[in-house]
């Protein structure tokens, strides 16, 4: 059984390498998406427009709008000094976050207003905490005894982030859609081509146990898969700075135990549909968009409503970013990630499960 | 060899097959005969283990084909209709994979595929898509050979393959039959039925006659006529008014008509002058396998 197991692998190796245009996306796409979300689509928000429409004109706010000056987040608009001009400039998007410093500012209590652009309410958010955070910072320089404590109420200690890198969320995110793609939809793909052009019916007639056709036709997509998770890996740790706490051999095999999760999927799909552009709708609807929208890759899943919540706890993506995270940032063991592996762990086995019982010996 | 008895096979509310029962005997090579949707891939699938009948059985080589598929398809070669072999992979690559599937070895059982490999041998290193209509079926033929099997089920092997080829790959499985394979063999060309040990015509699910091409033709009892006129069309349904008309069929730029009781040509012919039909003739004809299967009830 092992001659015929290598010579599958073998065949499906040579579909891979000699389809030259898929074979470049598959592997230049992680780098690709790697390089995007690091250089181009960033979180981070510098440089942002901003007014101060001082009331009060004495020491204290002039004090309070240098340190705004001199973060490198925002840069001010000297011409901005009216509630009018205020507000043209917001119309015109030059101006993204606003402070309006009322008269009398210096004696507590104090009371700031902060104006933002919400039509991107990601950012606006983003710039109030930076905001709150400078003029938090203000006081802290400023007050003494009672009135700092009862002015500085809060002070977030960002863990693991310090300064809330959004690198550190989208390495284990781009790894995680990679994965999904390369594993479940490449293979559901590589399946139903079979079906779709008949050889599967020859398959099915030769000796081979079923069991080996689906092996034989998913090792290499685990080994494309591995591949690419080196190359995110590598890419995330040597030019973007994320940390690689924990350790290697627990990452890559938690990586194998997602893949595993991803190929049992992939196969299940293969099961129920019988062409090629079906399996890939079906992959990229059923698997791809709740990987990449309810994972908590882009979207805080803290922040969906609670019916989205609950179902994000169906994605098996979810809880590998859970320990990819756990391990890279945390430097977590075994210990820390043992639950979340025990989920996709049962989820492999059901889906499997669920395949062998829908692989049928025969034709529909 | 194979026996098939009252299969029916239906795909929802579509009647695929309806009580079909053959016998075809050992080393012999059996055509089924029939249009698209006659039911021939059905049958071919229920006997090559593809497919469960909703009713009746089959024995292949003594084995129940739903309880013993195992054991049957290691002593079956099937080729499906669609061209099944792997377009990126070269010819060499193809025959080595599915020897290797089989557990067998391309030099164990060159002998059997020598006379068909030879041809393909020049285009070993070329990728199966890249070979003509003929050359695939043949290195598909070699696939399906490469494991010695006993029995032999070709899905409409020479649709849409050139006449040369038709020609050429019916020898080879004329030569096959020294090597002791049985083989089904499914055709929609009639002329095809010829080649044929024996023959079995199929429509809409069911079979119609079994028996030589020869033994077929002879049966068929009616008179039959070559009927031409300017106008093919009109004088076909003139025919079909005619008193001692049985069936009568566009065949090409004629009509072929058979009667209920022997007439003279020159009946025929006066009836259709009569009708103010030009450039009539009328002669009588031999009957070929395709009158057979259009002419059958």
């Amino acid at each position: 059984m092992i001659k015929p197991l290598l010579v599958f692998i073998r065949k499906e190796a040579f579909h891979i390498l000699r389809d030259r245009r898929t074979l470049i996306i598959l592997l230049g796409m992680p780098a690709v998406l790697v390089l995007l979300f690091g250089f181009a689509i960033s979180n981070e928000i510098r440089e942002a427009g901003f007014a101060v429409l001082d009331q009060a004109r004495n020491e204290p706010s002039r004090q309070l709008t240098d340190r705004f000056r001199a973060s490198p987040y925002f840069t001010m608009q000297e011409g901005v000094q009216t509630q009018a001009a205020m507000e043209a400039a917001f119309r015109k998007g030059s101006l993204k976050l606003a402070l309006v410093i009322p008269p009398g500012y210096g004696e507590p209590p104090v009371s700031l207003q902060l104006v933002t652009d919400a039509t991107d309410p990601n950012t606006a958010t983003t710039l109030s905490n930076y905001a709150s955070a400078i003029i938090r910072q203000e006081w802290a320089g400023r007050a003494t005894g009672q009135q700092a404590s009862a002015l500085v109420e809060v002070k977030p200690l960002m863990l693991y982030n310090r300064e809330l890198k959004s690198v550190f969320l989208f390495v284990p995110g781009v790894m995680t859609v990679i994965l999904m793609l390369v594993s479940a939809m490449m293979t559901s793909i590589a399946i139903t081509r079979e079906k779709e052009l008949g050889t599967m019916e020859v398959l099915l007639v030769s000796p081979l146990p079923p069991a080996l056709i689906i092996v034989g036709k998913v090792i290499p997509y685990i080994l494309l898969a591995l591949a690419n998770t080196g190359v995110i890996l590598w890419l995330g740790t040597a030019v973007f700075d994320m940390p690689m706490r924990g350790s290697y051999l627990l990452l890559w095999a938690s990586a194998l135990l997602f893949v595993g999760t991803a190929l049992s999927l992939g196969i299940l799909i293969s099961t129920r549909t019988s062409s090629q552009q079906v399996a890939m709708l079906f992959s990229l609807m059923v698997l791809m968009l709740p990987t990449i929208l309810l994972s908590g890759f882009i979207f805080p899943i803290a922040s969906m409503p609670l019916p989205l919540q609950v179902i994000s706890n169906a994605i098996p993506a979810k809880w590998f970013i859970i320990i990819l995270k756990d391990i890279m940032l945390k430097g977590g063991g075994l210990s820390l990630i043992w639950q979340e592996s025990l989920i996709l762990l049962g989820m492999t086995t059901f889906f499997i499960a669920l395949s062998v019982r829908s692989f049928k010996t025969r034709l529909a | 060899m194979i026996t098939a008895q009252n299969l029916s096979k239906a795909y929802g509310k579509t009647t695929a097959l309806q009580e079909v029962s053959l016998t075809i005997q050992a080393g012999e090579l059996f055509g089924l005969i029939g249009p698209d949707g006659a039911g021939k891939t059905t049958l071919l699938r229920i006997l090559g283990t593809l497919l469960l009948p909703d009713a009746g059985t089959a024995f292949l080589d003594g084995k129940p084909v739903v309880e013993s598929y195992r054991a049957i398809r290691r002593a079956i070669g099937y080729m499906p209709g669609t061209f099944s072999l792997y377009q990126d992979l070269t010819v060499e690559e193809n025959l080595h994979f599915f020897a290797t599937i089989f557990g067998t070895s391309i030099a164990e059982n060159y002998e059997l595929i020598r006379d068909i490999y030879v041809q393909l041998e020049p285009f070993k290193n070329r990728r199966a898509g890249q070979l003509s209509g003929g050359m695939k079926q043949k290195l598909a033929l070699c696939c399906a050979l490469i494991h010695r099997p006993r029995i032999l089920l070709l899905d409409e092997p020479t649709t849409g393959v050139d006449p040369v080829s038709r020609e050429e790959f019916w020898a080879m499985l004329q030569r096959l039959k020294s090597h002791g394979i049985t083989m089904l063999v499914s055709t929609p060309y009639m002329d095809e039925a010829s080649l044929c040990d024996r023959v079995a015509l199929m429509r809409d699910g069911q079979v119609l006659s079994t028996g030589s091409p020869q033994s077929l033709i002879e049966a068929f009892d009616r008179p039959l006529l070559a009927v031409q006129a300017d106008d093919t069309y009109r004088m076909l349904t003139d025919l079909r008014q005619f008193e001692s008309t049985y069936s009568a069929f566009a065949f090409g730029h004629a009509v072929h008509l058979s009667l209920k009781a022997p007439v003279w040509p020159e009946l025929v012919q006066s009836y259709l002058l009569n009708l103010k039909h030009t450039g009539v003739s009328v002669t009588p004809i031999a009957p070929s396998i395709e009158d057979v299967f259009i002419h059958a009830e």
